[in-house]
């Protein structure tokens, strides 16, 4: 059905979404919980901060990530430098640009399961002698989990299809930073490429649907563990 | 012995108490919806941090706004039962009960997993998730899971006033037997006087922010001069009584108290000797100036009047005195006036066996 190619594309898409959610996971559910917890100066900008790749043009972020994770930038200089790490123009740097642009989607899906929470649940477990770490591992981060699923599967599936980031820091490398949606670009930029275009956007279409169900169906099953039905 | 004293301010609001509660035994805290109880319980417990205030178990300091001492809540072993359980609903029964003794202080003596289990009926339910149990099941796992945290002390913010009356009967037995067992001072939280009866030695009556008085549950049931109490529907004495007799073939039970007697319809449930208390309703006591004849009332008792006292537009509360037990009744302005009632008088009160209804006889 699929060229060895085509498959290529899919299984670096996979492979780039998923490694984006891996990097962004815990930092995200630390804004999420410093944003709907917190009372410190600055609160509001780092609000919008968070927000930002939601608005700004994705060529905008993958720009960005160029002047910062480039070889001449100054962490992606720090980085080749000293650990010898190039992350313009390959994998790790086609799933951080990912990372970035769909860290939004996980800090608004956590918050939105913690500011669902109730406080109550967590004086209590004071009371019974848990400390804040404790506290935050037995009580609150269980019952996030709705929240921390939810979200993680949405950027898995959002990610598969990031282009403008990608493209602009990653390039378009067949089998090193050519995900699905670069993929069907380049088809559409090449004579004949029409049906491979057509293939690759409905296995495109099939995976965002399949992920989106897998969330919901996985965050009611979550729901009822935690016996919220 | 627990120290409490408190100042503190919402908008329209200032709670400023102080108190103190013994060592053992139940400590209720009784007054209407917002006289600032539960804050109170929420400042003891830590959770609160009041503007001003101190608050020391055994000497042992919890809370001084003066010299900077603030315990956190999870140090402060203050086992709290919420009215609304907060359950953990993603643990087990089992697992929510041994959330706090997991977490309990290495060396602390206190009762065991299965005594817990046994004292509050929970072997059944064990396995079960929170959200599939009823109402009075959660509160006796909430109760479970606080005793079993090995506190010093036990908070309880109103544990029954979320249940209706027939889950109310059902855990009430459960708190007399956990307050019997755990031998540690609870402070409760209660608007519902018959809560008072059944479980409180000691009462802290509260008004709009304010201590209006403090002592034995008996000392202030049977004082005339505290509105908040006593002109309730269902104010009146409260007697320490032992069981005396079952008088099976007339269908009642004799009870004694300091000075007196009292007959009432038949409870099977009590054995000879056990102890018990009784509500008298001073709306249930009348007076007369001679021992009446040829009358259906079983309790007549020879009493002297201790003091008048104005409660409304047509009617007073009297105290009366039967040995060394006070009772109250009230009678209306006319009855003063039309017997020429008066302190001091010796007169005797009536009171009809039916008066003492199940709610009375805790």
């Amino acid at each position: 059905m699929l060229s060895p190619e085509e498959w290529q594309a899919v299984r670096l898409s996979l492979g780039v979404a998923g490694r984006s959610v891996l990097v962004s996971l815990l930092p995200a559910v630390l804004v999420a919980w410093a944003l709907a917890r917190g009372r410190f100066p600055g609160r509001m900008l780092l609000d919008a901060i968070v927000h930002l790749p939601l608005v700004v043009p994705p060529v905008v972020v993958g720009w960005g990530l160029l002047m910062v994770f480039g070889i001449q930038g100054p962490i992606g200089g720090l980085l080749h430098a000293w650990f010898g790490i190039r992350l313009v123009f390959t994998t790790e740097g086609a799933a951080l640009a990912t990372a970035v642009m769909s860290f939004p989607l996980i800090v608004r899906s956590v918050r939105l399961g913690l500011e669902g929470l109730d406080p109550g649940l967590e004086a209590a477990a004071r009371t019974l002698g848990a400390g804040p770490a404790d506290r935050f591992l037995s009580v609150t981060l269980p019952l996030m989990s709705p929240g921390i699923l939810a979200g993680a599967v949405t950027a898995f599936a959002a990610g598969l299809g990031e282009f403008g980031a990608v493209i602009t820091f990653a390039s378009n490398i067949p089998g090193e930073t050519q995900t699905l949606p670069l993929a069907i670009y380049s088809a559409t930029q090449s004579p004949g490429g029409e049906a491979v275009a057509a293939r690759l956007a409905l296995v495109s279409f099939a995976l965002a649907l399949a992920g989106l169900l897998l969330a919901e169906l996985l965050g009611r099953r979550l729901s009822r563990w935690l016996g919220r039905g | 012995m627990l120290d409490v004293a408190l100042l503190h301010q919402y908008p329209g609001f200032t709670l400023d108490v102080a108190f103190t509660a013994p060592g053992t035994g139940v400590t209720a805290l009784f007054g209407p919806s917002g006289c600032g109880k539960s804050t109170i319980l929420a400042a003891v417990a830590g959770l609160l941090r009041p503007a001003a205030g101190r608050v020391a178990l055994h000497d042992d300091v919890m809370l001084d706004t003066t010299s900077g001492i603030a315990v956190a809540p999870e140090r402060r072993r203050c086992g709290v039962v919420f009215q609304d359980s907060r359950l953990f609903p993603h643990l087990s029964v089992e697992a929510n009960l041994r959330y706090g003794l997991r977490r309990a202080p290495h060396g602390v003596s206190g009762p065991t997993f299965a005594e817990v289990v046994g004292l509050l009926g929970l072997e059944a339910l064990l396995g079960r998730r929170p959200l599939g149990l009823s109402g009075g099941e959660r509160q006796r796992v909430a109760l479970g899971r606080a005793l079993l945290a090995r506190p010093r002390l036990l908070l309880m913010d109103e544990p029954l006033a979320a249940l209706d009356a027939a889950r109310r009967v059902e855990v009430l037995p459960f708190l007399a037997r956990l307050r019997d067992a755990a031998g540690l001072p609870v402070l409760y939280v209660t608007h519902a006087l018959e809560e008072v009866d059944a479980l409180a030695d000691h009462l802290v009556l509260l008004e709009a922010g304010q201590v209006l008085a403090a002592g034995t549950v008996e000392a202030l049931a049977a004082r005339a001069d505290l509105p908040a109490l006593a002109r309730r529907r269902d104010a009146g004495a409260l007697l320490g009584c032992t069981v005396l007799a079952q008088e099976a073939t007339r269908g009642l039970t004799r009870l004694g108290f300091p000075g007196g007697e009292l007959l009432v319809p038949r409870r099977p449930g009590l054995a000879v000797g056990e102890q018990l208390r009784v509500r008298l309703r001073a709306r249930d006591v009348a007076v007369a100036l001679e021992a009446p004849r040829g009358i259906s009332m079983h309790n007549i008792m020879a009493c002297r009047i201790e003091e008048i006292v104005p409660a409304g537009e047509a009617e007073v509360l009297l105290r009366l005195q039967v040995g060394p037990t006070p009772l109250l009744s009230r009678v209306t302005r006319d009855s003063v006036g039309r017997l020429g009632l008066a302190p001091g008088l010796e007169v005797f009160a009536l009171v009809k066996s039916i008066a003492f209804d199940h709610a009375a006889v805790a």
